[in-house]
C-alpha cells in the first residue's frame, strides 16, 4: 500500500431525485492517508456524495470502488461501515441517553457486532484504554459519565468525531464538523484532523474557508453534482469556474 | 466503574425490586395463610388470587417494555403472543378435563358443541405438561420470530410498525372467534379441573401458583436487566436514540429489534400461561386490539424504560381497574381513555419519573433516561 | 294498491268507486283491456263471476276448484275486497282456495301500477303462483312497459308460466327465450326439465326440451359469473370507497401534521350520530313531508360539530404532542375510548337512520346486477371529496399555507403564516371530514359506538400502505385494499379476507417499506 493508491474511487455516479440530478456524472476519488476537503456551493450535491458512499443513498448509476476492488454499491450502511468507513454527520447524531463513556464504548471496533457478541461482551481492558485516550483526545474526559444530551453543541461534536475515531476507519467522512463552533474550537478541531490523516484517509465536507484553508492541501469544488474543479487551495480559488460559481461569495473572493 | 450514570437510579431499582418481592412472595402469602378471616390484615384467597393475575399481567408489561420503553419499538400486538401463550396452556388444561367435562366426553365440551369428532391434530402435543409448557413460550416465540423478520428487515418501523402490529391483534381476535379454528370460538377455553394432578379449585393450588407466578416474574426481571445492562441493552436505547447511526457504527438495528421482540414474546407466552390456570378462561376477548393496547397502559404509566416501572405500571393499573370497576362499572373506559391522555401528554416517564423528579428535587440532578424528540420514525 | 286487501271494512263500500276513479287515472291498461266491466256489485245475478263468488265459499271442493279458476279467468281487481271477506269468513279449504285467485288477481292489478317497483314485483309474484292464466297479461303488460328491468321481469315471468303450458311447442320456446334473457331464477326450473328426461320413461318431446334447457342454463351461468364478477367489483370499489373517505382525513393529519389520529373513528362516529339527531328533530319538530330533507341538512351539522370536537381535541390534547407520533397515537386512542363509551352510555348500543327515499332502493343496469343507490353515493362522494381536497390543498391559498407549515414550520412563521391557527384548521378541517365519512355511513350501516372501531384498522393499513401525506397513494392503497378484501372474501369469508390483506399488506412493505408513494430526496430522513 503506497499513498498514491486510491483508497476510494467514484466513478460517474448518479442520483436521481425524481428528475433532480443531486449527483450527474460524478468522478471523484481519494488516495490513502489523504485529508481531502470538498467544497461547493450549497445543493452541489456534498453531503449526496458522502451518502452514496456509505451506503445511505443508492446511486441510480455509477460506482464506487473502496480499497482494494470492493464495490460498495448495493452494500448496506453497517457492512459498508464493517468495511472500515467511518461517517460523521452534519447534524451532531450521538446517543443522547446514554452516556459519553457508552457512546464511544458502542462505536469501539469489534470483531462482532451480532446480537449474542454484544449480548455477552464486556469491554477488554485495551479497550478502556482507547477509550479514555480518545476520551482525552476530544476533550472529554471530565465528562465520561455525563448523559450524552446534556453535552453542549460543540461537545456533540466531538464526540461523534471520537465515535468515529473508535470504528477505525480506513476512510473518514465527515460532514462539516466545525459547524457551530466556536474559533478556538474551530482551531482544536483542525489539528485533530490533520493529525488523524496521518493514519487514515478523510473527507472533509466544509463551507469556512478559513478552516480549509488551515487544514487543506487538496480541495476538490462540487457544482451542481459534478467536481469542476480540484487542486491546491491557491489552484482553485484562481480558477475561473469557482469564481463565476462562488461570484460574490466573500469568503472565496478575498 | 464504568457506567456511573445509571448507578444511583439502578441501586434504588435494586432495592424496590427486594422490597417488592418481599412484599409479593412473602409478606402477601403469610397475610393470606397466618391472620384469621376477619382480621384487616388478611389477605383473602380472592386477593391472592387476584394479585397472582396482575403479577402474570407485570411479565407482559416487561416485555414490552423492553422492546418500547428501551428500544424505542411499540408494538401493538403483545396481546396476540400473550394470547398464544395462554391458549397453549388453556389446550393442555382442556384435555387434562377429561372425563369430568359436561359431555362426559375426552374431548373438550366445546368440540362436543360443534360437532367435532376427533381431536384436532394441533392438539395432540397438548396432550403432556412438557408440550403445554413449551408451547406457550415457543409458539409465541416462534410466531414472533417470523412476523418480527418480515418487519424488521424490511425497515418498516415506528408508527408503521405499531400498525402492523395492531392490524395483527385485530387479526389474530378475528381467527380466534372462529369456530373452525378448533379453539373454542367466542367462548374460549374454560371449565379446567386440574394441572398436573392438583386440583384448580384448591386455594392451596392456587396460592402455589400465586408463588410461581411471584417466582417467573422475578426471574423475568433478571433477566431483562440483565439484557439492559448488557452492550446489547446500549445497543437498543441507541436505536432508539439515533437508528441511523447505530447503522454507521456496524451493528444491524433489525437483528437487535428482532431478538428484544422474540424476547418480547417468549415473555407474553409466558404471561399468558401464568394468567391461564389462575383465572380459569381465556377467550379471544383478551387477546384483540383493546387489551394490546392496554399493556402499553400499564408500562407508560408505570414509567417506560424503567423495567421497574413496568411491574409497578402493570399492578397499579389492574389494581385500580378492579376496584374501580366494582363500584362504577360503566367508568373504567373513561378513566383508561383519560389514563392514555394525562400520562402521555403530561407525565411522559409514568410513575417512576415522578419519583425520580421529587427525589432529584431534594438531592442533585441526576439526569434520567428521557424519551427525547420521542421514537417516532 | 296492495293495501287494497288490508282496506278496513268501512271503507269497503267506497272501495269500487275509489277503485274504479284510480284505474282510470292511472291504470288505461285495465280499463283498455277490460272494456265491458264495471262495477261488479251492479252485475245481476246469474253472472258467472257472482255464480262463482258463490261457489267458492262451498264444500263441494271441485266447484270450489272451478269457481277459482272462473274467477282467475273472468275476475279483476274489484273483487279482491270481496274475496277478502271470503277469505276472512271460511274454514281453511276456502282460504286455500281463496288465496291463488286473490294473488293472481291483485298481481294482475299491480302490473299496471304506478312504481316501476312495485310493478316488477307483481311480475316476479305471478311467476312464483304458478298460474298459466296470467301469461297473456304478462305480455300485454310488457308490450307496454317502459323501464327495461321491468319488461325483463315481465317477460322472464311470463316464460316461466309457459313451462308448464303442456304446449310442447310454447316450452321450447320459453326454454329458450329463457336462456336468451339470461334468468338466473328460472334455472331451477330449467334443471327439473333436465331431470325430467333422465327417466327411463321420458319421452322424445322431453328430452328435446332437456337439449334446449342445458343449452339455456348454460348460457344462464356463464352469464351469471360475469355478473357476479361485476357486483363483486362494484363491492370492491364501494368498500374502497368508504376507506378512502375515512383515510383521507387521517392521511391528512399523519402527512401534514404528523399525528396518528386513532380517535378517527370516533369523529366518524359523531358525525353518524349528528346525523342520526337531526333526524330524531325533523322527526319531533317537522312535518313528515320535509323528512328526506333531514339528510342533506345534516350534512353541514355532521361536518360541523366533528369539526368543532376536532378543534377542541387539538386545542386540549395535540399541540402538545406534536413530533410525537406515537405518543399522538396513544393519547388519541384514549380520546377514542372516552368517546366511545361516551355514546354508548348516552344513546345505548344500536341506533339506525332511515335512508331517504332517494336513496332507497337500487338500479338494475344489467341482468344480474343490481347496484343500491347508498353504495353509489358512497362512490360519488368519495370522489367529490378527493377533488375537494385536491383543490383546496393544491389550488387555494389555505392550502398553500398548510403545506409550507408542513415543510418548514419555523420558515413560515417568519414569513407570517400564523402557524397555530393553520394547525387547527388543518386538524378541524381532517376531523370535519371524519364527520362526513360518518354521515354518509349511516346510509350503509347502523349507527352505534363502535362504527369508527369497523373500519379504522383497515383504513390505517390504508395509510399505511399508500405512503404518508399522498393523496395519490392514499387512493390506489383503498382501492387496492378494499378490492381486494371483497375479491377474496367470496373464496375465504371476510374474517380469512382479512388476514390475506394484513398478509398481503406486510409482504407488500416488505418491496416498499415506505408504502405505495413514498418521499423521496433530502427530506425523506427528516
Amino acid at each position: 500500500m503506497t499513498d498514491r493508491d486510491l483508497i476510494l474511487n467514484c466513478e460517474n455516479v448518479v442520483v436521481d431525485y425524481d428528475g433532480f440530478k443531486a449527483l450527474n456524472n460524478c468522478n471523484f476519488s481519494v488516495y490513502y492517508n489523504e485529508l481531502r476537503v470538498v467544497i461547493g456551493p450549497n445543493g452541489a450535491g456534498k453531503t449526496t456524495l458522502l451518502d452514496v458512499i456509505c451506503g445511505k443513498t443508492k446511486p441510480t448509476s455509477g460506482k464506487v470502488v473502496f480499497g482494494k476492488g470492493i464495490n460498495l454499491v448495493g452494500k448496506n450502511a453497517e457492512d459498508i461501515a464493517k468495511l472500515g468507513v467511518g461517517r460523521k454527520f452534519q447534524a451532531p447524531s450521538v446517543y443522547s441517553n446514554l452516556s459519553v463513556w457508552q457512546n464511544l464504548d458502542l462505536s469501539v471496533k469489534r470483531a462482532s457486532k451480532g446480537v449474542f457478541p454484544t449480548l455477552m461482551g464486556r469491554s477488554s481492558p485495551a479497550e478502556r484504554e482507547r477509550i479514555d485516550e480518545v476520551l482525552k483526545t476530544i476533550g472529554l474526559s471530565d465528562h465520561a459519565h455525563d448523559r450524552a444530551g446534556s453535552m453542549s453543541h460543540g461537545q456533540k461534536q466531538w464526540l461523534e468525531i471520537g465515535m468515529v475515531i473508535l470504528q477505525d476507519p480506513s476512510l473518514l467522512l465527515v460532514d462539516e464538523p466545525v459547524a457551530g463552533m466556536s474559533d478556538k474550537e474551530t482551531e482544536q478541531t483542525g489539528r485533530l484532523l490533520t493529525a488523524l490523516s496521518e493514519k487514515q484517509a478523510i473527507v472533509v465536507i466544509e463551507h469556512d474557508m478559513d478552516f480549509v484553508r488551515q487544514i487543506a492541501r487538496i480541495v476538490t469544488v462540487l457544482a451542481e453534482g459534478t467536481v469542476i474543479c480540484e487542486g491546491t487551495v491557491e489552484t482553485v480559488q484562481a480558477n475561473d469556474r469557482v469564481r463565476e460559481i462562488y461570484l460574490g461569495r466573500a469568503k472565496v473572493a478575498h | 466503574m464504568p457506567e456511573p450514570v445509571a448507578s444511583q437510579q439502578n441501586s434504588r431499582e435494586t432495592v424496590t425490586f427486594y422490597l417488592l418481592g418481599f412484599i409479593f412472595l412473602i409478606v402477601l402469602p403469610l397475610l393470606n395463610v397466618m391472620p384469621s378471616e376477619d382480621s384487616w390484615l388478611h389477605v383473602s384467597d380472592f386477593r391472592l388470587n387476584q394479585f397472582g393475575k396482575f403479577l402474570a399481567f407485570a411479565v407482559l408489561a416487561l416485555g414490552l417494555d423492553l422492546i418500547w420503553g428501551y428500544c424505542g419499538v411499540l408494538s401493538l400486538g403483545q396481546g396476540v403472543f400473550f394470547g398464544f401463550g395462554a391458549y397453549c396452556m388453556g389446550m393442555y388444561l382442556s384435555l387434562q378435563i377429561g372425563k369430568e367435562s359436561v359431555y362426559g366426553s375426552e374431548l373438550p365440551d366445546f368440540m362436543v358443541w360443534t360437532q367435532v369428532k376427533e381431536l384436532p391434530l394441533f392438539w395432540y402435543p397438548f396432550k403432556s405438561f412438557i408440550g403445554g409448557f413449551f408451547g406457550a413460550m415457543l409458539v409465541p416465540m416462534l410466531f414472533a420470530a417470523i412476523f418480527g423478520f418480515l418487519a424488521f428487515r424490511s425497515r418498516i418501523k415506528g408508527v408503521y410498525f405499531a400498525i402492523i402490529t395492531q392490524a395483527l391483534a385485530f387479526a389474530a381476535w378475528l381467527v380466534f372467534n372462529r369456530n373452525e379454528t378448533r379453539l373454542g370460538g367466542t367462548n374460549g377455553l374454560t371449565d379446567f379441573k386440574q394441572l398436573l394432578g392438583f386440583r384448580l379449585s384448591d386455594p392451596s393450588t392456587q396460592r402455589g401458583l400465586y408463588i410461581l407466578t411471584v417466582l417467573a416474574l422475578a426471574s423475568s426481571y433478571m433477566l431483562c436487566r440483565w439484557i439492559v445492562a448488557s452492550r446489547a441493552g446500549k445497543v437498543l436505547i441507541a436505536i432508539r436514540d439515533s437508528e441511523s447511526r447505530v447503522t454507521f457504527s456496524g451493528y444491524t438495528p433489525w437483528m437487535y429489534k428482532l431478538f428484544v421482540f422474540v424476547v418480547a414474546a417468549g415473555l407474553a407466552g409466558l404471561s399468558g400461561m401464568l394468567y391461564v390456570p389462575q383465572v380459569g378462561i381465556i377467550t379471544p376477548a383478551q387477546i384483540g386490539v383493546l387489551p394490546s393496547l392496554e399493556v402499553v397502559i400499564w408500562v407508560a404509566v408505570g414509567g417506560r424504560g424503567t423495567l421497574i416501572g413496568a411491574i409497578l405500571g402493570a399492578v397499579a393499573v389492574n389494581y385500580g381497574r378492579s376496584v374501580l370497576t366494582n363500584y362504577f362499572p360503566e367508568a373504567w373506559p373513561f378513566i383508561l381513555g383519560g389514563l392514555f391522555v394525562v400520562v402521555v401528554t403530561m407525565f411522559p416517564d409514568g410513575l417512576v419519573g415522578m419519583i425520580r423528579k421529587l427525589s432529584e428535587r431534594k438531592k442533585t440532578h441526576t439526569p434520567l433516561i428521557k424519551a427525547e424528540g420521542s421514537t417516532a420514525a | 294498491m296492495i293495501s287494497l286487501a288490508r282496506t278496513p271494512k268501512k271503507l269497503l263500500a267506497l272501495v269500487p268507486f275509489v277503485f274504479l276513479s284510480l284505474g282510470m287515472g292511472l291504470q288505461p291498461a285495465l280499463a283498455v283491456d277490460e272494456p265491458e266491466q264495471t262495477d261488479s256489485a251492479t252485475r245481476p245475478s246469474g253472472d258467472p263471476i257472482e255464480q262463482a263468488l258463490i261457489d267458492l265459499k262451498g264444500e263441494d271442493a271441485a266447484a270450489r276448484n272451478k269457481a277459482a279458476e272462473v274467477l282467475i279467468e273472468k275476475g279483476d281487481a274489484s273483487l279482491i275486497p270481496r274475496l277478502d271477506e271470503i277469505r276472512e269468513m271460511g274454514g281453511r279449504a276456502v282460504r286455500q282456495a281463496v288465496k291463488p285467485v286473490v294473488d293472481v288477481l291483485k298481481n294482475r292489478a299491480n302490473l299496471a301500477s304506478d312504481s316501476p317497483d312495485s310493478r316488477r314485483s307483481a311480475a316476479s309474484d305471478l311467476a312464483s303462483t304458478g298460474r298459466k292464466e296470467a301469461i297473456p297479461y304478462l305480455k300485454q303488460a310488457a308490450e307496454k312497459e317502459q323501464v327495461w328491468w321491468v319488461r325483463y321481469t315481465m317477460e322472464e315471468s311470463r316464460h316461466f308460466l309457459e313451462l308448464n303450458s303442456g304446449d310442447p311447442a310454447v316450452q321450447l320456446e320459453a326454454v329458450k327465450k329463457l336462456g336468451e334473457l339470461r334468468s338466473l331464477n328460472s334455472v331451477t326450473a330449467l334443471k327439473e326439465l333436465v331431470e325430467a328426461a333422465q327417466q327411463a320413461d321420458a319421452t322424445d318431446q322431453q328430452k328435446i326440451l332437456a337439449a334446449a334447457a342445458e343449452a339455456a342454463i348454460d348460457r344462464i351461468e356463464s352469464w351469471s359469473s360475469w355478473a357476479s364478477a361485476i357486483e363483486t367489483l362494484f363491492r370492491g370499489i364501494s368498500l374502497s370507497s368508504i376507506l378512502l373517505i375515512m383515510s383521507l382525513g387521517l392521511a391528512i393529519v399523519f402527512g401534514l401534521m404528523g399525528v396518528i389520529n386513532m380517535a378517527h373513528g370516533e369523529l366518524m362516529m359523531i358525525g353518524a350520530y349528528a346525523t342520526f339527531i337531526t333526524q330524531q328533530a325533523f322527526i319531533a319538530w317537522l312535518s313528515p313531508d320535509v323528512f328526506d330533507w333531514y339528510f342533506p341538512v345534516a350534512l353541514p351539522v355532521a361536518f360541523l360539530s366533528a369539526a368543532l370536537f376536532g378543534w377542541v381535541l387539538e386545542a386540549t390534547v395535540i399541540r402538545f404532542l406534536y413530533g410525537r407520533l406515537l405518543e399522538t397515537l396513544l393519547a388519541t386512542w384514549g380520546v377514542s375510548l372516552i368517546l366511545m363509551q361516551a355514546a354508548r352510555v348516552y344513546f345505548g348500543d344500536l341506533t339506525a337512520v332511515i335512508a331517504p327515499g332517494a336513496l332507497r332502493g337500487g338500479a338494475q343496469v344489467m341482468v344480474g346486477v343490481y347496484l343500491p343507490y347508498n353504495r353509489i353515493f358512497i362512490i360519488v362522494l368519495s370522489i367529490i371529496c378527493v377533488m375537494g381536497i385536491y383543490f383546496l390543498l393544491f389550488r387555494s391559498n389555505l392550502g398553500i399555507r398548510v403545506r409550507s407549515v408542513t415543510q418548514n414550520r419555523n420558515m413560515s412563521a417568519c414569513l407570517g403564516i400564523p402557524t397555530r391557527k393553520v394547525d387547527s384548521y388543518t386538524f378541524a378541517f381532517a376531523s370535519g371530514l371524519a364527520g362526513i365519512a360518518g354521515w354518509a355511513l349511516t346510509m350503509v350501516g347502523n349507527v352505534d359506538p363502535g362504527l369508527g372501531q369497523n373500519y379504522i384498522v383497515d383504513a390505517f393499513m390504508v395509510v399505511v400502505t399508500g405512503g404518508v401525506g399522498k393523496l395519490a397513494g392514499t387512493i390506489w392503497a383503498s382501492l387496492g385494499i378494499g378490492g381486494l378484501n371483497k375479491l377474496i372474501e367470496p373464496v375465504s369469508g371476510a374474517v380469512y379476507g382479512k388476514v390475506f390483506v394484513l398478509v398481503g399488506v406486510i409482504l407488500f412493505l416488505q418491496w416498499r417499506p415506505q408504502g405505495l408513494f413514498a418521499a423521496k430526496g433530502r427530506s425523506a430522513d427528516a
